[in-house]
């Protein structure tokens, strides 16, 4: 115990840049707030993706300065990190497969596990996530799982198959939306054609594509963002969605928005909190990703966003009144594990599912 | 004859303003949509202006947005009306004209990260500056290609003239040529603030995190659908950008018969 | 140019200095901040992309010849074309809209542009939404268009290659509206009038004298809409359902999803050829213009 709290004092001290002496940290390594007192921390995350409450909280805590910056996705953010070769924030927020590509870029930091005790807080299928064992080098924010989010009052029989895309019924035909990001936009078809979601072999992408491609035709449109307000607003009866986006439809029309994890199966993704390589400040991310896990500041995430955390202490806290009303939060992790993870395409396989995107779409 | 074709373009000029504005109509009418979404109406409601005024991080994106366009716009003009000047005084090169106007035609994703490397490699940090120089790089040429077409008409010889009565080249050029120009001076600028204020791409990759503009703020929340309150800040936006204007506008207005100017060719 | 040669050439040399300078700043930002950084971005199209993303220096040509691929080939057609229908219809919707400008009393005129410009002032991705809101088969215009017994089934407006279009004459208009109010209003009622004291018919003068000497506005125009065009992507996103790709959505795609840069700065070297190209005939028009101007002032 001693040692590890030394080694945490040493590495503290080496992690934070400016601030001039150590005062001495509290002799428990858990707790190190003196050494990042005063310094910044540079975060970026999606937008309305975690409560303002939640940094003001850890600012007032720690005394660290948070600069929150957005991005949209996934791909505006890695655009951004590689154009500055690995530099700029301290701590960002993506989801697993790009976990994968910051590592083999070398810019992702090895985690300093012993900086994070609250990492024994972790659901323990989130430490054997596909992208990243024993992360090494994330921490799971939050996960789920994608499926069809429907309108029962405005579909006929409740969709149970990815099918239902390809295959619609009288009150479908025209009024369904798909993902269009590419790894969610063959998911549909690789699950229906009992392929992994995380192939590269060209030969089952190019039936992906021709099974896509007929689903397409029943389409009113590929939406990645406003898809559960077309099915509020009756537009669309039918979707592909993440659940917890399904939730936020459901926020809108309790009564008749429901959510289904087809019989195919889909898939299970996870966001996830990296440390940059290049940051200076490493000390400050650990500390907010120690205070993330925490079971009461996990609860007001999750009652904030409606997505589920892999922190079985949060998920037990969250109000109950919530999960009844949004039943996605009831997802357990075993069932979530059941899913096949999405992990990195690799340099060709990531080159051909976007060439394969842009036919379907063209 | 003229009359009838007065009355025609009368007609016209209805037509396109109720294209120009039926989508605006819509947006100032559905801030006031006491219901959550677009589509059905709830009532009237000043509930979204109040959910604005307490949004912190969109009105630090609204005031970034304008601080970030008034430099832009200010710093383009002159660069672009200086470029405008001395392109059509020394360059004969078709080639060197047509490359010269290339930032205005390249795609912005390009423009985007090409900067963010190079701003990398300097070692910048990120911030409304650096949203400042990336649109000015384009903005310019806008304002540069706007005063040409105004240049192209104007007879050198009254600068000459005016330097045979003694005037040196700056007086030639504040008393002269500036005036002559002026229109198109406004509407680049008009231009160049236009295309800054809603610039999305290159601001996204060349800002920092305290430096988040409107556009950038706005594509994230549009993520959780049009709220009222997006539709709200979209009026407000408007408002104040037009107030800027107008007041823009007023300081600049050339004093006395100048004014005159403005409509009349010189 | 004419008889003004001799007087050009002694002025010339007296106001080199002056005009000179005036290129100073201007050019030195266009260095610094886009030929410096494009030209390394796109000099990445003659390397090899990166496992992850960024570059490996090792030279090759394959990702030119990935472009002649006919499905980059098709997108780039059809951009173009969707493109050049915005930028006519543009024209046509922007022209009568200057004249009338441009006719009305001087004190009206500068209110009028700003009134043709305030859509514009509110963000773009707002006002594309607005469309989304009036255009959907469940929208505004469909509802008034069933309820006033014009129609019984919504009409697809959007969605398709129709909503694009519509997107991106409605993102652009101003700026072909301005540069040919720029033209025209330098170029004065007198050419019109004079026709007319000729005996020339309305139309004889606007097909004739005006449009012929608002020429270079006009070109502007049109590069200003036509550009912007090709290379959007946010209104092939949102009003085409993206299920209308053109070229800014690949070339986007290749920078940040593909993360193959290389290939993106092929993609968008093909663009800028495009341009300059475009900015060729630009250029032409203008000195050409020129010419008759300065013969005419002769």
């Amino acid at each position: 115990m001693a040692v590890v709290s030394v080694a945490g004092l040493v590495l503290a001290a080496c992690g934070s840049d400016d601030g001039g002496g150590s005062p001495p940290a509290a002799s428990d390594g858990a707790a190190e707030p003196a050494d990042i007192s005063g310094t910044t921390l540079t975060i970026s995350n999606w937008d309305a993706y975690m409560p303002k409450s939640v940094v003001k909280g850890f600012e007032q805590e720690t005394g660290v300065e948070v600069e929150y910056a957005i991005h949209t996705t996934n791909e505006d953010i890695m655009g951004k990190i590689t154009a500055a070769n690995g530099t700029g924030f301290d701590l960002v927020f993506v989801s697993g497969p790009f976990v994968q590509a910051l590592t083999n870029l070398g810019w992702a930091a090895e985690i300093d596990q012993s900086q994070i005790p609250n990492l024994s807080n972790l659901d323990p299928e989130a430490t054997e996530l596909a992208f990243d064992p024993g992360n090494t080098h994330s921490v799971p924010y939050t996960w789920g799982t994608t499926g069809i989010c429907y309108r029962d009052d405005l579909v006929g029989d409740a969709p149970t198959s990815w099918e239902a895309f390809r295959t619609p019924s009288p009150q479908t035909d025209g009024k369904m939306t798909m993902l269009g990001t590419d790894r969610w936009l063959l998911q549909p078809a690789l699950l229906s054609l009992g392929y992994s979601i995380n192939t590269t072999d060209p030969a089952q992408i190019e039936e992906a594509k021709a099974w896509t491609m007929s689903a397409k035709e029943n389409l009113l449109a590929f939406d990645d963002t406003t898809f559960y307000s077309k099915l509020v607003s009756g537009e669309a009866s039918l979707v592909q969605a993440w659940d917890g986006w399904c939730e936020y439809g459901r926020a809108e029309d309790p009564k008749n928005i429901d959510f289904v994890i087809p019989d195919e199966g889909s898939d299970l993704w996870t966001d996830t909190m990296v440390v940059l390589e290049a940051s200076e400040n490493k000390a400050a991310a650990y500390a907010f990703i120690d205070y993330i896990l925490r079971p009461e500041i996990g609860k007001s995430i999750v009652e904030f966003t409606l997505y589920k955390m892999p922190n079985a202490g949060v998920m037990a806290a969250v109000d109950p009144a919530i999960i009844a009303d949004f039943p996605t939060l009831a997802i357990t992790p075993t069932e979530l594990f059941e899913q096949e993870a999405q992990t990195d395409l690799g340099e060709d396989g990531t080159i051909l599912w976007t060439e394969t995107a842009t036919e379907i779409k063209a | 004859m003229a009359a009838r074709r007065s009355r025609y373009l009368h007609l016209h000029m209805w037509l396109l303003f109720t294209f120009l504005y039926l989508p605006i109509v819509v947006l100032v009418v559905l801030s006031f949509n006491a219901s959550g979404l677009p589509t059905s109406w709830g009532g009237f409601s000043l509930e979204w202006y109040r959910d604005l005024l307490s949004n912190e991080d969109l009105l630090a994106s609204i005031k970034n947005s304008l601080i970030v366009a008034g430099y832009v716009t200010a710093i383009s003009t002159v660069l672009g009306t200086f470029l405008a000047i001395g392109l059509q005084r020394t360059v004969r090169s078709r080639v060197l004209d047509s490359v010269l106007f290339l930032p205005a035609v390249i795609p912005d994703i390009v423009l985007a990260i090409g900067l963010l490397s190079f701003f990398n490699l300097l070692r910048f940090t990120l911030g409304i500056h650096t949203i400042v120089i990336a649109h000015v790089v384009f903005d310019m040429i806008f304002v540069a290609a706007i005063v040409r077409t105004r240049l192209g008409y104007f007879d050198r010889r009254i600068e000459e003239a005016a330097a045979d009565l003694g005037a040196n080249p700056v007086k030639t050029f504040l008393l002269v040529t500036l005036p002559a120009i002026m229109p198109g001076v406004v509407a680049g600028a008009l231009v160049a603030f236009t295309l800054s204020i809603d610039e999305f791409v290159i601001a996204f990759f060349n800002s920092g995190p305290g430096s988040i503009t409107f556009p950038i703020r706005v594509y994230s929340m549009i993520r959780f659908g049009v709220t009222p309150v997006i539709n709200a800040v979209a009026a407000i936006v408007m408002v104040v950008s037009l107030l800027t204007m107008l007041i823009a506008l007023r300081l600049t207005r050339p004093k006395g018969e100048r004014s005159a100017n403005l409509g009349v060719g010189a | 140019m004419t008889g003004v040669a001799a007087p050009a050439r002694r002025a010339r040399g007296r106001v080199w200095g002056p005009r000179a300078v005036l290129l100073g700043p201007g050019v030195a930002w266009w260095v610094a901040f886009f030929l410096i950084p494009v030209g390394v971005l796109i000099a990445y199209s003659f390397f090899r992309r990166g496992p992850y993303g960024g570059v490996i220096y090792e030279p090759t040509l394959k990702n030119y010849a990935r472009a002649f691929d006919s499905l980059y080939i098709g997108v780039l057609w059809t951009s173009v074309r969707i493109a050049s229908i915005a930028t006519a219809v543009s024209l046509l919707l922007a022209y009568p809209a200057a004249l009338f400008i441009t006719r009305a009393p001087a004190r009206w005129r500068v209110p009028l542009l700003v009134l043709v410009i305030l859509p514009f002032w509110t963000s773009f991705l707002i006002r594309t939404y607005a469309w989304i809101v009036l255009l959907n088969p469940a929208g505004l215009i469909n509802k008034m268009l069933i309820g006033g017994g014009v129609i019984d089934e919504p009409l697809p407006l959007l969605y398709n290659e129709f909503a694009v279009t519509l997107g991106l004459v409605y993102a652009y208009l101003p700026l072909m509206v301005l540069p040919i109010y720029a033209s025209l209003e330098r170029l004065g009622p007198q050419p019109s009038e004079a026709a007319a004291d000729l005996y020339a018919t309305p139309s004889q003068v606007l097909r004739k004298i005006t449009i012929p000497l608002t020429l270079p506005g006009i070109v502007a125009g049109c590069i200003f809409v036509f550009v912007p065009s090709l290379g959007n992507f946010i209104v092939p996103d949102l009003l085409g359902g993206g299920q209308t790709v053109m070229i800014g959505n690949v070339i986007q795609q290749q920078f940040l999803q593909a993360r193959d840069w290389p290939f993106g700065a092929v993609l968008a070297m093909s663009v800028i050829a495009l341009m300059v190209v475009v900015l060729a005939v630009q250029a032409q028009v203008h000195r050409r213009t020129q010419e008759v101007e300065h013969g005419r002032a002769a």
